[in-house]
């Protein structure tokens, strides 16, 4: 059993990552990823709606009317997503200032939608946290790596603290602007996909249309 | 109205929700295959964004905002707080009635666009431009014309990246890439490209 649970929380690290594989809220993840503490409290607050939205959700699973679950879903999404935007504004009101409406915007990310419908309304209360914990973990690490990229090639710091001086302070490094505009995060976000993939064959496409060579015929 | 005019080009080029604010990228990855699709849902997102955005404001002003509700005696509460689950809650609501009203009057564009409308309650860009709306502090007219504006700029963005996407699938692209990676990449050329409206000032 234990080992199952551990496969709940590990599978969507990498073998079946929400974003990279199941296409499943990306919008966030491309907003928020300038810099990096903004980036480690969405992580913390989409890891916190995830896994407590599949618990509470799975505890009502026989209640829930099959003709309206979506909107119950909604609601409860919805409520977490209040408590966690209400907590960032109290002890993190800078952050909350820079992720503005993304916190909201939890609520209509596919992740947590998607494991409430597709794991949480058929299992147990603990193996659909732990679910909801390891695809919020597999989203954060996704969020934290394109973080990494954007500011410290951008800016040149890591959370803030400075590793390379940049040129207008007096130092070696000139910033890659375009790192801190939004197109870099699709270029980035392609990057790692084409990298996951030719890791791990498996997760390759099929081609819609093969591309014949003369010599073929 | 010059105002109304600048607030709705610059939510079709400078702020595309598509492009530069990324809401709405899942239904934009997954639906952008073929253009008449990606049409068909274009024009269902600016049809509910039109509707959800002022509806949305309504509610704000009159029952959300501290003071609000001071027409029912009650010039002391402030219930803001309250707005993330009204915003979704009226979202889910309108697109479950527009979704009965097309079946019942409209039944070609109701059969056209009937697949999406469901799709459209968890996308993003609906429940982003209601948030924008709120964080802007836009007035009722605001409220209207960003609505429309918004809703045509991520239905431009779905159907050229569309039309980009079909031509796509007949070049030759590296195995890992193939899918959802160039799509990345193109998306991001896309928005590199919407990048140069943000000099346009009216």
């Amino acid at each position: 059993m234990s080992q199952t649970r551990k496969q709940l929380l590990t599978d969507p690290l990498v073998d079946n990552n929400p974003i990279t594989l199941q296409v499943l809220g990306i919008c966030s993840a491309l907003a928020v990823t300038s810099s990096l503490n903004v980036a480690f409290v969405m992580s913390l607050a989409v890891i916190a709606v995830c896994g407590f939205s599949s618990l509470f959700i799975s505890f009502l699973r026989h209640y829930i009317p099959n003709s309206i679950r979506i909107i119950v879903q909604m609601v409860i999404i919805a409520s977490l997503v209040i408590l966690v935007d209400q907590i960032i504004k109290a002890y993190a009101y800078e952050i909350s200032k820079t992720l503005s409406v993304f916190v909201g915007l939890i609520i209509t990310n596919c992740i947590v939608m998607g494991r409430a419908e597709a794991f949480a309304m058929k299992n147990k209360p603990f193996e659909s946290f732990v679910d909801g914990v390891g695809n919020g973990l597999g989203y954060s690490l996704l969020l934290m790596s394109v973080g990494v990229i954007r500011e410290l090639f951008g800016a040149g710091s890591l959370f803030g603290i400075m590793i390379f001086e940049p040129v207008s302070n007096g130092g070696w490094y000139v910033p890659n602007g375009l790192l801190l505009l939004p197109p870099s995060a699709f270029f980035i976000i392609g990057f790692i996909i084409w990298g996951v993939r030719t890791w791990k064959k498996s997760q390759v496409e099929a081609r819609e249309y093969k591309i014949q060579t003369l010599e073929e015929h | 109205m010059e105002g109304l005019i600048s607030l709705a080009v610059k939510a079709i080029f400078v702020e595309n929700l598509a492009l530069s604010f990324f809401l709405g990228m899942c239904t934009f990855i997954a639906v952008s295959k073929k253009i008449s699709t990606a049409i068909g849902l274009g024009i269902s997102v600016m049809i509910v964004q039109s509707i959800t955005v002022p509806a949305n404001n309504i509610i704000l002003s009159y029952l959300l905002k501290p003071g609000a509700l001071a027409w029912a005696g009650f010039p002391d509460i402030d219930l803001t707080f309250l707005g993330l689950i009204s915003y979704i809650g009226v979202i889910a609501a309108l697109v479950q009635i527009l979704e009965m009203i097309l079946d019942k009057y409209f039944p070609p564009l109701y059969n056209a666009l009937g697949i999406f409308l469901p799709l459209i309650t968890v996308n993003c860009a609906i429940l982003g431009g209601s948030l924008f709306m709120v964080e802007r502090d836009y007035n009722f007219s605001e409220a209207t014309t960003y609505g429309i504006a918004s809703g045509f700029g991520w239905a431009l963005a779905i159907a050229t990246m569309a039309g980009v996407r079909e031509k796509l699938k007949y070049s030759d692209i590296p195995d890992g890439l193939q899918g959802l990676g160039i799509t990345f990449i193109t998306a991001g050329l896309m928005a590199m490209a919407f990048m140069c409206f943000s000099g346009v000032k009216l």
